[in-house]
């Protein structure tokens, strides 16, 4: 009895072994890791452009889609060799760190801020954010953040700023910052009724929309740059650099160009690109 | 956007094929089954020797042991993904973003469940046999041997629990195998992404699969139980 025991153990072990083995799935030779944000993977733009890179150079590229701030510690520790993101400022950083080679610039699009039919702060159809976040403020409407240090985060504390507005006294209160994603804090600010800052390229993909329009937009201030680099193989040496230089390379060559701009969502383009050609 | 939908939708996307799904499920699986097995592994010798034998500490293992049950999926995740980080102490072995790095992170969340209620189950029966033992002079190792398999069926039921627990993470698992498309994207990781997309009724068509799955899984283990039990009496 007790050997029988015994022996099933042993078996489950080796089991476990073998299932063990197989879930490591047949790791291709050619693969890089991008470590990029979720407006990218959930606005679909990775699903349109990587097949054509895979296709032409052999190369897989496996997207960690997180939040910019997150993709920059996780890129920061080596976790990734390329790192795609918007935040300019702490892009700059990451490369004067010593963490990224050189930054390109690779598309843009823009913020806007999505509001409620009802329209309690009477924003709607207004091109000044600055003025509009002022309005918010003054009439103390629900507004979601995404409070999570992601580049949307990032560009709405900036225009908070801007506004003279002291967020961090509201939390709590009409301010509702929600540490999720962008899709999370749509979801949430949706049903809350509250204002959200979203990029454009979420926005128009984002599928629970409900009755919320775009409030406020067009101002040049709510200008959304990505960024594209190569993680510095000299401070992480498991960097695969040719790999990941040879997508940072096609990204921003006319191609890769173009397969972004040919990137649309119901006729509209959700990323505008804007590399400097050499 | 209902549950009815949700499950028309899911039986619509089992009955589409999808290769996508299909791998999604597969994925999801073979990491969890993996976790369960490698629990239980670790787990019921963990939980048995707990559970009966005497040894000083032996309650303060109890109540760790009971306490680990409730371990955050994303603390686990973290530490996980801190070792396995190439700047982490096992950064060389290249196992973040695989799923391999998900299988650990769920056995570590399992094992403290498998081990937690199989030291119960051991030391209940323990308490029905420990005259018999006594009279047999039945060693510690085969005493534990012998509990362990005659508490069987409940001990089944114990590695259900875990892999209940595996199979609805999802904390842990998008930390350390990073949702990718196609390398480490299951079903629970897919259900998240898809709710930050908006689109809920694909979500919860998904969710209604997922439990689909469990369900078939369980229905499973209990029929293996039932024929096991009724050859015993043969």
């Amino acid at each position: 009895m007790i050997r029988r025991h015994f022996m099933a153990l042993a078996a489950a072990g080796a089991l476990a072994l073998g299932l063990a083995g197989t879930a490591v799935t047949a790791q291709a030779e050619d693969f890089i890791v991008v470590q990029s944000t979720t407006s990218t993977q959930n606005s679909g733009l990775f699903d349109h452009i990587l097949p054509i890179f895979t296709e032409k150079t052999g190369i897989e590229v496996r997207v960690v889609a997180v939040g910019t701030g997150q993709a920059i510690k996780n890129a920061a520790n080596g976790d990734g060799d390329v790192l795609f993101v918007h935040a300019k400022p702490a892009e700059e950083k990451f490369v004067a760190d010593g963490d990224g080679v050189e930054r390109f610039d690779v598309m843009y699009n823009d913020f806007v801020i999505v509001g409620p039919p009802a329209d309690p702060a009477g924003v709607a159809g207004s091109s000044d954010v600055v003025d509009a976040l002022g309005k918010i403020a003054e009439a103390e409407a629900p507004f979601a953040s995404r409070g999570d240090d992601s580049g949307t985060h990032k560009a709405e504390l900036a225009l908070w700023k801007e506004a003279g507005v002291d967020v961090s006294s509201a939390s709590g209160g009409w301010y509702r910052e929600t540490g999720s994603g962008m899709g999370a804090t749509l979801n949430t600010g949706t049903a809350m009724g509250a204002y959200i800052m979203t990029d454009r390229a979420t926005w128009i993909s984002f599928g629970n929309k409900g009755d919320y329009q775009i409030a406020v937009e067009g101002d040049p201030k709510m200008f959304n740059q990505y960024g594209i680099m190569l993680v510095n193989p000299e401070k992480h040496p498991n960097v695969k650099a040719d790999l990941g230089q040879t997508f940072v390379d096609w990204v921003i060559s006319p191609e890769g160009q173009e397969a972004i701009a040919a990137y649309k969502v119901d006729g509209q383009a959700l990323f505008f690109p804007n590399a400097q050609a050499d | 956007m209902d549950l009815g939908h949700a499950i028309i939708g899911a039986f619509g996307l089992v009955l589409s094929g999808d290769p996508d799904l299909t791998e999604i499920i597969g994925l999801s699986l073979s990491v969890t089954l993996s976790a369960v097995i490698a629990a239980c592994v670790i787990g019921l010798p963990l939980g048995a020797a707990v559970g009966a034998f005497r040894f000083p500490g032996r309650t303060v293992c109890a109540v760790i042991l009971n306490a680990f049950m409730g371990l955050p999926p994303v603390v686990v995740g973290l530490v996980v993904y801190l070792m396995l980080s190439a700047s982490g102490p096992l950064g060389v072995l290249g196992l973040l973003y695989t799923p391999t790095a998900m299988v650990i992170a769920q056995t570590i969340l399992v094992t403290p469940i498998v081990a937690a209620l199989t030291r119960q189950v051991v030391e209940d029966l323990n308490a029905e046999y420990a005259e018999q033992f006594a009279s047999l002079g039945v060693s510690p190792l085969a005493r534990a041997g012998a509990l362990l398999w005659d508490g069987r069926y409940s001990l089944l039921t114990v590695a259900l629990a875990g892999f209940g627990r595996a199979i609805a993470e999802v904390g842990a698992v998008i930390i350390v195998g990073g949702n990718i498309n196609h390398v480490t994207r299951v079903m629970t990781t897919t259900i998240a992404l898809e709710t930050s997309k908006g689109n809920l009724e694909l979500a919860l068509a998904l969710g209604v699969v997922l439990l689909t799955i469990a369900l078939i899984v369980n229905a499973m283990v209990m029929a293996v139980r039932a024929l096991a039990a009724r050859a015993a009496y043969a």
